[in-house]
Parts: C-alpha cells; structure tokens; sequence
C-alpha cells in the first residue's frame, strides 16, 4: 500500500511537470511561429494561401511536442505499469 | 466515469476476433465515404452539373493542385492517395461529433495503421519514380555515416504522425466528456466547434505531411 501511495504521487507531480513544461515549450515555439508569419504575410501579402498553408503544417508539428507531453502524461496517470493493479 | 483513453470498448466477438467500436465506426464511415464517392462518380460522368458534382470537381481539382505545389508536377496517384487520407480522417474526426459515437481516429491502431500505410508508400514511391537502387542511394548521401539517420528519421515521423492525430482527436474528445460531466448541457459547445476545426485541420496535416514525405521519395534523384 506505500508504495502504491508513493507511485501515485510520483506519477500524478510528474504528470502535471510533463505538462507544464512541454506547454510551455510549445506556446512559445507557436508565438515564433505566429509572429514569422505576421511579418510575411505583412511583406508579401500575395502570398498569402502559401504561407497559410506552411503556418498550419509548422503550427501542427509544433504542437504535436505538446500533444505528445499530453499523452505521456495521461499514460502515467491512466496506462501506468508500475500501477496495474489498480488501472480498471 | 468511464475512461477508455488508451483501450477500445468491445461490442460482440466473431470467433476468437473481437468487434471493436472504433472498427464499427470506422466501417460505417468507408461505407458512407464510398458510397458518396459513387453516388458523385456517376453524376460528373452523366454531364450533369449539381451541386454533388461540383463538389467533387472541386475537391478532386484542389487535391491535384496541392500535389501539384507540393510535388512540382501532376501526380494522379500521390493526390488520390492525399485525398483518400484526407477523406477517411476527416470523416472520423467529424462522424465523432454525433453523440455517443466514439471517433475512429482517437483509437491509437486506427492512427497506427494510418501512419504505417504512410511509412511503407514512401519507399514504393521513391522506388517506382527512381528505381530501386536511385531510391536506395539516397540513403548514404550525403555521407553513408548519415544513413542510420535517415532511418532513425523515417520510424520517427511515422510515431509523430500517428501519435499526433490520435493525441488530437483523444484529447478533443476528452476535454468535451469532462465539460459534460462536470458542467453539463451546453457548457462544452465551445470546445465542440474548437473539435471540428482541430478534425478538419489535422486530416489536412495528415494529407500535406504524408504528400510531402512521399513526394520527397519521388524526387530524390532530382538534387
């Protein structure tokens, strides 16, 4: 029963520091991003179904480190091995 | 609450194969999806000009334009492939909506397979446009010291793409299940017309990303 206690604490502080850091990674990469295609799309505003279309594929690929941190976490809280017993 | 976040809900089992809900709904889909595609078929080969027909004008003509930007010439095949990516996906994304249907796309072995099919197209691509010692040699340029990179790289976007879409999808529908039940009736309708531009927008990823890497094994040769 205390180590269970222990693996679940552990597994819920580290659920919420995947998230919090990988949030954070990719909020900023995407206000990069945003900004890069402001001034572009500012420039060279004829261009402007190209660099949508490049804003959303790069958006998506940046996001997906979130996605991922996402998943990672909810394996820790919901899939986790080490907590099979009590996993429904 | 009943959380099926990483397991698929088995309905009825044939033999030893069990019937899953994602398999269901994704059957339904194919069905409904080839069915409007031979209903559309018919009416743009009778001449007719209605709205079914213009619709699939369009949609096949925007396909062959994106290969077209992408690629850099017309390729029938990679755009049917885009489309038919596009098509099922967003058909899964948007079929997970109506209520109590569980999207095919937030399964991880829908998403796996998906990827997979990405994964193995870009080396028969790269083969039936360069032949198979063109696509080959690829692999060790610039360096061969490179080449375990390029593998490395090709198993890694095929985990990213199917991770990604099912990541989207799952969490999409999470968040609308947790809304319902901790606020209820109509509090989640925000993040349920956030879930419909995310379906559409990631079976448009899918489509560019698989389009870009297949169309990246075409022209190898061409550096």
């Amino acid at each position: 029963m205390n180590d269970q206690l222990i693996i679940a604490v552990t597994a819920m502080a580290s659920a919420a520091v995947t998230m919090a850091l990988g949030a954070i990674g990719a909020a900023l990469g995407e206000s990069r991003i945003g900004a890069a295609a402001m001034d572009a799309l500012a420039r060279q505003p004829d261009e402007a179904s190209s660099i949508t279309r490049t804003l959303f594929v790069s958006l998506a690929m940046v996001e997906s480190t979130a996605i991922f941190c996402l998943v990672i976490a909810l394996i820790l809280l919901f899939a986790n091995p080490f907590t099979a017993t009590t996993a429904g | 609450m009943e959380l099926h976040i990483f397991d698929d809900p088995v309905l009825m089992r044939l033999g030893p194969v069990p019937i899953t809900e994602t398999m269901v709904t994704s059957a339904i889909v194919t069905v409904v999806l080839i069915g409007l595609g031979a209903v559309m078929g018919s009416r743009v080969r009778s001449g007719r000009s209605d709205l079914l027909s213009t619709l699939a004008l369009m949609t096949v003509e925007s396909f062959d334009r994106l290969v077209e930007d992408i690629v850099g010439r017309r390729q029938t095949v990679v755009a049917t492939i885009a489309a038919t990516f596009f098509l099922f996906i967003a058909g899964c994304n948007l079929a997970g909506q109506l209520p109590g249907v569980h999207p095919a796309t937030g399964s991880l072995a829908t998403t796996s397979a998906l990827a997979v099919l990405v994964f193995f197209s870009v080396p028969i691509a790269g083969i039936w446009s360069n032949g198979l010692w063109g696509y080959l040699k690829h692999y060790f340029r610039p360096n061969p010291l490179l080449m375990p990179l390029h593998v490395i790289s090709e198993l890694s976007r095929t985990l990213a793409m199917s991770v990604r879409l099912f990541g989207n999808i799952m969490s999409g529908h999470l968040v609308v299940g947790l809304l319902v039940a901790l606020a209820g009736f109509l509090v989640p309708t925000p993040m349920m017309a956030l879930d419909l531009l995310i379906g559409l927008l990631q079976a448009y990823i899918f489509a560019i990303l698989s389009t870009v890497y297949i169309g990246a094994a075409m022209s190898v040769g061409e550096e």
